[in-house]
């Protein structure tokens, strides 16, 4: 049976990843699960400086889901390097570094950066930020921005590029064909939606930051809509993602045209999620004699029913 | 850290809205440290998906119990579960409080309604015996009085209602304490935030150590989602620190109470 994908010219041994920001810098959960199982690691987004982040509360629990505005703290590049590199380095699976910048030319030096340090698997571009030159618009739900950054980072590295999209938009068909023009080799789809709830006894919101994104099972049948509209859009490989908590969930997001998967929120309440998932995706395959995994992906039925 | 499926022995209301709960739990039992948490994830939850965290009470040979107060969704489902039922928990979680060492500094604890979970472990464990302040807001939220006299302390229980022990805050007899004596004693307080900020002025006041186990919520319980942070002093400024991995106990002096990102 094969399981194995290709992202770009990145190998994954099998198709079942984790979602950035959801997965820590992979170590915390080393002892919980052997990480080596997994398709690939997919650490929290890094800029160039550490960033301190949002005051709390930072996240919500909503019916099905979450809201989170942790507000991207991270260690920045050389804290990243420094501290937790040596350990993903030494795994056998792949580590998907996700970077952001405020800038075009940040990214691009965040890309820079990450090329020199050797043996990383692959850079995921989180656009879901605004550009401050350009006065707050988000590099995701602009055209021109995502096209300028997604070039400046394939100019910037030979790395595999994944470009994060932003579900934020009437249509991702055509942000998803601008990720592929400006050079990406695949794309990640759906990070979380702009989400909001309040106390009603405080009246307040329910996040210091007023706003978030929500996550987690709720949002998984907008989250595949967008992979299918953007699987026929594109040629390029998606890694989808969005509530994954089940093998189904995920077979679901591969026969809507996903070739990889990332398992998010789940991992905060059931640490196993993904291990299952692997599990539970090669019991499918043998149940229904399927030989390679990429058979599933876009084998979604869509002609009329009679 | 263990991700262990439990089993569970006995799940009784203690007083009030508090109830008790005791799990086999033969693997995590033995790694327990005082102040440390179990993060546990109720079944039949439905939409609700979380774990919740929990303050580990008492523990024994293959056991180890909480005391919870039924306040939401998660702690009322888990109030209704059965002797036999299962639970998934991740545990010990945490860094827990520092065991005096013997002969060393007299302990003083400090403790506002089901904080008195997080220091029984201590107190029982600390080679000196000290004084237990703990308080509430009715005499339903004064909980195991007794078993803290049964390890040989002192308790001083003071009500706001003053329907238990004497009338006011807690805080008020450690006041009185610390001025008769500040010196070889060292306070440990487990509550609500704003009992913890004024244990941490008293602290600094009478210039006594005190560590406080922070109530932040949780999202992970074991560092990476980044959702628990508090305010952490560092070198002229501040950082902010995860309550479930580098807490949820810190050295009173390192907090940054006024500090906002
Ligand atoms: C380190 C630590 C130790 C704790 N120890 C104990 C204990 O020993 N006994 C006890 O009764 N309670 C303890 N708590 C608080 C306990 O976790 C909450 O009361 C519980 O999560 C409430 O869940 P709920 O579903 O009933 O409430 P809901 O209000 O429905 O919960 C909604 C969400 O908010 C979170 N939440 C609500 N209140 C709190 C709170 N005070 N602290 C953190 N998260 C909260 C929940 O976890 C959940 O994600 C502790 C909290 C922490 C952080
Ligand atoms: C707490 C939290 C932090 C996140 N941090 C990041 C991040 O740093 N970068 C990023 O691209 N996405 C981040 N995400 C989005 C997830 O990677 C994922 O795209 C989204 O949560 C949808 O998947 P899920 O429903 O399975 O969680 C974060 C999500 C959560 C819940
Ligand atoms: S609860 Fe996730 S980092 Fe502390």
């Amino acid at each position: 049976m094969n399981l194995s994908v290709q992202i770009g010219r990145l190998t994954l041994r099998n198709p079942v990843t984790v979602a950035s920001g959801t997965f820590g810098y992979g170590v915390e959960y080393a002892r919980l699960l052997d990480l080596n199982r997994l398709g690939a690691v997919v650490v929290k987004g890094i800029r160039l400086d550490p960033v301190r982040g949002n005051p709390t509360p930072r996240t919500a629990e909503v019916a099905s889901g979450m809201l989170n505005a942790i507000g991207l703290q991270g260690p920045g590049v050389e804290g990243f390097t420094a501290r937790y590199w040596p350990f993903l380095a030494g795994l056998e699976v792949p580590t998907i570094i996700n970077i952001w910048g405020t800038t075009v030319e940040e990214y691009a030096e965040v890309a820079r950066r990450f090329d020199a340090l050797g043996g990383v698997g692959a850079l995921e571009l989180n656009v879901s930020c605004p550009n401050i030159k350009e006065g707050g618009a988000q590099f995701g739900t602009d055209l021109r921005l995502l096209h300028q950054v997604v070039a400046a980072c394939r100019k910037a590295t030979s790395l595999p590029l994944i470009t994060k999209l932003s579900p934020n938009v009437v249509s991702i068909a055509p942000y998803a064909k601008a990720a592929e023009e400006a050079g990406c080799d695949a794309l990640s789809i759906t990070n979380s939606f702009p989400a909001m709830a309040i106390d009603i006894e405080t009246r307040r919101p329910r996040l210091a930051n007023g706003t978030g994104g929500l996550s987690g099972p709720c949002i998984k049948p907008i989250a595949i809509k967008l992979v299918w509209d953007a699987a026929r859009a594109v040629r390029i490989p998606i890694i989808g993602m969005g509530g994954i908590q089940s093998a189904a969930d995920a077979i679901e997001f591969m026969m809507a045209g996903a070739t990889a998967v990332a398992v998010g929120t789940a991992n905060f309440y059931e640490p196993q999620t993904a291990l299952q998932v692997m599990d539970g995706l090669s019991e499918f395959m043998h149940r229904h004699g399927i030989e390679d995994v990429r058979e599933i992906v876009g084998s979604v039925k869509m002609e009329k029913r009679s | 850290m263990i991700q262990d499926t439990v089993r569970i022995l006995r799940n009784d209301r203690e007083t009030g809205l508090y109830y008790r709960l005791t799990v086999r739990a033969p693997r995590v039992a033995p790694l327990i440290q005082p102040g440390q948490f179990a993060h546990v994830r109720i079944a039949f939850l439905g939409e609700a998906l979380l774990r919740r965290p929990f303050s580990i009470f008492q523990v024994a040979d293959e056991t180890f119990s909480v005391l919870y107060k039924a306040v939401g969704r998660g702690t009322e489902a888990l109030a209704r579960m059965r002797p036999g039922d299962d639970l998934s928990v991740i545990a010990p979680l945490g860094h827990g409080f520092t065991v005096p060492q013997p002969g060393g500094e007299t302990p003083l604890l400090v403790a506002g309604g089901y904080g008195m979970a997080a220091l029984y472990l201590l107190a029982q464990r600390s080679p000196q015996k000290g004084v237990v302040f703990v308080g509430g807001r009715r005499g339903a939220d004064i909980l195991c009085e007794e078993e803290f006299r049964a390890l040989g302390w002192d308790v001083r229980v003071t009500t706001e209602d003053g329907s238990r022990g004497e009338r006011g805050l807690v805080t008020q007899p450690l006041i009185d304490e610390v001025r008769r004596a500040a010196a070889g004693r060292k306070l440990f307080a487990c509550g609500p935030t704003p009992m913890l900020e004024a244990v941490g002025g008293i602290a600094s006041e009478f210039g006594v150590p005190a560590e406080l186990s922070m109530d932040e919520h949780m999202c992970c319980g074991v560092g990476v989602c980044l959702a628990c942070v508090i305010a952490i002093r560092k070198g002229d400024g501040w950082e902010y620190q995860r309550t479930c991995t580098e807490g949820p106990v810190f050295d009173a002096r390192t907090i940054a109470w006024k500090a906002r990102g």
